[in-house]
């Protein structure tokens, strides 16, 4: 009986791995493989024309913090990258918060649209989330440029005289990536009040809680992991940014994603950006830890 | 009071011209099928849906316009809706808190709550680590412990197993007579409604059709509805004459009803335990074959079929035996016992 | 008698609907501003010079435009058709039979391209793929398919698992019982009713295979542009209507496969 079952289980198996083979090869070959030799590259040298040379060397993860001062060659901080570290940590986190104090209050809408019509509205978030991010950014530049909608609206009103030079600033990269990446923090809000029992609102009112409290108290907690779970997608595709910082940023306002590829194109420093990419994808796994673990912990007391 | 969802030709009159006084302390249940409305009148008292027309008063103070949040009423919702953040002690301690009581205050509230539902050891555990009985316990604990004038309680026990379900009755008497708080109290269920209130709302469609103590409303139903929704009926045709009860075939059947029936073509209602057999053509009993015995345990249902045709049913113990003798096909006599016999409204 | 009160709505929370319809508002604007503009028979962004169709005249007319727009599509098309092929098989090996060793293992590897930051992946296979082209001197369209094929795989399979999962697993039982072969029931009973899920996957593997910027612009050899890889070319010179004609085009593809998609997954059963 037992062995009978262990059999079957051994050809489910063998089922299940055979079927995925064709994907996995391909997986391994155009996605997971290939990361493993930004590793190995992380470690080699700088070649003269890009490339590498294949020697082992630890200057790529040493300069990612690190300079050594070419006059008279002491190490300090490599204040240029820290910047932009700082500039890349501290938008992710803005554009975090910012699409949750707006990202809220539209999941909450959506749920609690009457059925037959909250399809609609949901749809209406799921389509600029399938938009090509470039266009969302071409179109977010045609509000906030010089010549754009918002300046000569606010000139031809006579509020101001002169256009507001937006673009190119780090405001503009951070109105960018919230515009573009808000869809990613309602659809699981939503999905998250959507299961929540509406009930439990009612129990608090009932036990007189007042709106605020009701919010902080009863709603809030009981969607955690919904908050969670949005404020990742959000947080690791804007710690990667590269098409909204390039396009709004006008090259000034870089961010990780930009100055990794500098390194590979300009910059001439293959190693420096593999280790600047195994940097950040550190960093985006500990955030997808973090949530797992939330995430799980919730469905275990819950 | 009146309660009507949407508008127009789709318009539902969920309450239609319901009045009712509740008196303080008494343990009052709207008793009435799904979709009869006694849930909405139910939460236009808690405050969550506000009535169409019409006030709702607590002790002489109109609440109508308030807020749930602003009732001296609490409620236990039917799946009862505990935060599952929160653990049972903070649960508990939920309503005292959002009014601002001092910290000890609602810690000794606590502490007396928990003793009260018997649950001292679970003060730490999440409502989802009990079982239903315990969570029940929990949601009444909940709504209790802010002391509230009235205690609202929703279908609380369609949850819970029959044998909970008995235990769990039990224990809400007990609470009300230890705290003294009025309970209104929703169900679809008759026995329980007639075994634990003092008094009855029995709602159809929207409409209170009778309210009284659970002996006046088994033993004196107002209309066919009530008598049929609680408990067993058998329905006759018949007449109210002056000088007495008489089927629709002629036969007397009873004396005429005390306070002045009306006189003329009535139906007629007789519970099928107030139904007596006896022997074929026994003096003064209407003759009747039966066609079918089903056996109950303790009694025993014998399907009868009347001279005219209706069919009644009475409930006979059964004997030790376990067989009560009557095989298909067998000719009885039927007596009604002696005031047993209702003239129901429409 | 009180006073009508006004209904106490229980979901309803200070300020929550104002903020949701301005977020819609602020959504749509600029997406409407794009298209509008595309529209303006201006060379300037700024004025509006009344309605034209002369920016799309231009970019149909413009050979570069209408190679990339040919390379999007070979390369969308094929993609979409590779990972859709390989997600099915993946889908089927992995959904229904019962937990097996390994099973997670799987399901981590399939959603990878979904956890790691574009970026990252392109730089992998710039490196990667920079090494094979000198090794073997290919420089053709086959990086960038195998690519996109790669990424497009979870997104291909999610919505056919979904399907896989909702499915009854009696029907094939039933096919079974009325003598058909494993191959007549996977023929006959599981691929059709698995269909919608599999046109679901294709429909999302091709829009966000058209979408991709950052792995092509990496991986795309010399005058392989896409659409997307051309648009962020052209921005470094000025944006030109031009370019707002391609978004509303691409704009209105994408938004025609949602339709269908939401169509689709919206009747099942």
């Amino acid at each position: 009986m037992g062995g009978a079952e262990a059999a079957r289980s051994r050809e489910r198996a063998r089922t299940g791995w055979l079927l995925s083979a064709p994907a996995l090869v391909l997986l391994l070959v155009a996605a997971s493989g290939p990361l493993l030799i930004v590793l190995v590259y992380s470690f080699l040298a700088p070649g003269q024309y890009g490339n590498v040379v294949w020697q082992f060397s630890l200057d790529g993860w040493f300069q990612v913090f690190l300079q050594r001062d070419i006059f008279d060659g002491t190490v300090g901080p490599a204040d240029a990258h820290l910047t932009i570290f700082w500039r890349s940590v501290k938008l992710s986190i803005l554009t975090t918060l910012i699409t949750f104090a707006l990202g809220l209050p539209t999941a909450w809408f959506i749920a609690t649209r009457p059925p037959d019509r909250r399809a609609m509205w949901l749809f209406l978030i799921t389509i600029p989330f399938w938009t090509n991010l470039l266009i969302r950014t071409f179109a977010i530049m045609e509000v906030i440029r010089n010549e754009g909608l918002l300046n000569n609206l606010l000139i031809g009103l006579g509020i101001i005289g002169q256009p507001v030079q937006i673009v190119f600033t780090e405001t503009a990269v951070l109105i960018g990536m919230a515009y573009v990446y808000l869809p990613l923090m309602v659809l699981p809000l939503f999905a998250a009040i959507d299961r929540f029992d509406f009930r439990m609102i009612e129990a608090g009112y009932d036990l007189y809680a007042s709106r605020w409290q009701v919010l902080r108290r009863v709603i809030l907690p009981i969607i955690r992991p919904g908050i969670v779970a949005g404020s990742i997608l959000v947080f690791v595709p804007s710690l990667g940014a590269y098409v909204t910082p390039r396009v709004l940023g006008g090259g000034k306002q870089m961010m990780i994603g930009n100055f990794i590829e500098l390194q590979f194109g300009q910059g001439r420093n293959w190693p420096l950006g593999a280790a600047l990419s195994m940097l950040l994808l550190a960093i985006v796994m500990v955030a997808l830890l973090v949530y797992v673990r939330a995430t799980t912990r919730e469905e275990r007391d819950g | 009071m009146v309660k009507v969802f949407g508008s127009g030709d789709h318009a539902l009159r969920a309450l239609d011209d319901v009045s009712l006084t509740i008196e303080t302390g008494e343990f009052f249940t709207l008793l009435g099928p799904s979709g009869c409305g006694k849930t909405t009148l139910l939460r236009c008292i808690a405050g969550f849906e506000t009535p169409t027309a019409g006030a709702i008063l607590l002790s002489g103070r109109d609440f109508t316009a308030e807020p749930p949040n602003r009732r001296p009423v609490n409620t236990v919702f039917q799946s009862y809706a505990l935060f599952p953040h929160l653990t049972v002690a903070q649960n508990i301690g939920f309503g005292l808190e959002m009014l601002g009581r001092p910290r000890a205050e609602v810690a000794a509230t606590v502490e007396r709550m928990l003793a009260l539902v018997k649950l001292e050891a679970f003060a730490g555990r999440r409502p989802q680590q009990l079982s239903g009985g315990q969570q029940q316990r929990v949601a009444l604990a909940r709504a209790l412990a802010p002391a509230p004038q009235v205690l609202l309680l929703d279908e609380p026990l369609s949850a819970l197993d029959l044998k909970l379900r008995k235990e769990m009755q039990g224990e809400l008497k007990r609470l009300q007579h230890e705290t003294g708080i009025t309970f209104v109290f929703v169900t679809h269920d008759q026995e329980e409604a007639l075994t634990m209130s003092d008094r009855i709302g029995v709602m159809s469609e929207g409409r209170l059709l009778q309210i009284g103590a659970p002996r006046e409303i088994y033993n004196h139903p107002v209309n066919r509805f009530v008598a049929d929704f609680i408990g067993e009926t058998n329905f006759l045709r018949g007449r109210v004459a002056q000088d007495g009860l008489y089927l629709a075939t002629g036969e007397r059947v009873g004396a005429a009803p005390p306070s002045g029936a009306r006189i003329g073509e009535a139906t007629l209602a007789v519970r099928p335990e107030q139904v007596r057999l006896e022997g074929p053509g026994d003096p003064g009993s209407l003759s009747a074959r039966v066609t079918q015995t089903v056996y109950f345990g303790t009694d025993t249902h014998c399907h009868l079929h009347l001279a005219d045709g209706t069919e009644i049913i009475a409930r006979l113990q059964s004997p030790p035996s376990g067989d009560v003798g009557l095989a298909p096909g067998a000719e009885v006599g039927v007596r009604f016992a002696e005031g047993a016999l209702q003239v129901l409204g429409d | 008698m009180s006073a009508r009160a006004k209904p106490f709505s229980v979901t309803a929370l200070p300020g929550f609907t104002t903020v949701a319809l301005a977020v819609f508002f602020l959504l749509y604007l600029p997406i409407a501003t794009l298209v509008v503009y595309s529209f303006n028979d201006s060379l300037s962004i700024a004025v509006w010079g009344g309605f034209s169709l002369r920016w799309y005249e231009a970019a149909w007319q413009n050979a570069a435009v209408q190679e990339a727009a040919v390379r999007s599509l070979v390369v969308a098309s094929c993609a979409a058709l590779i990972a859709t092929t390989v997600a099915t098989m993946a889908a089927l090996g992995t959904t229904r039979r019962g937990r097996f060793r390994g099973q997670t293992l799987i399901y981590v590897a399939i959603n990878q391209p979904l956890m790691v930051p574009e970026i990252v992946t392109a730089v992998a296979l710039l490196i990667f793929f920079a090494a094979i082209k000198v090794a073997t001197g290919y420089q053709g369209l086959g990086y960038l398919i195998l690519a996109h094929s790669a990424f497009c795989i979870p997104f291909a399979y999610l919505p056919i698992r979904a399907r896989l999962e909702g499915m009854d697993l009696t029907l094939e039982t039933a096919a079974a019982d009325l003598y058909a072969t494993p191959w007549q029931t996977f023929r006959r009973v599981t691929l059709p009713l698995m269909a919608p899920g599999i046109a679901a996957g294709a429909m999302l593997a091709f829009v966000i295979s058209l979408d991709d910027v950052i792995i092509t612009e990496f991986v795309k050899s010399a005058g392989q542009d896409t659409l997307p890889t051309y648009m962020l070319g052209q921005l470094r010179r000025a944006i030109t209507p031009e370019v707002n004609a391609i978004s509303t085009v691409l704009l209105a593809v994408t938004v025609l496969l949602l339709t269908a998609f939401f169509l689709l997954t919206r009747k099942r059963g």
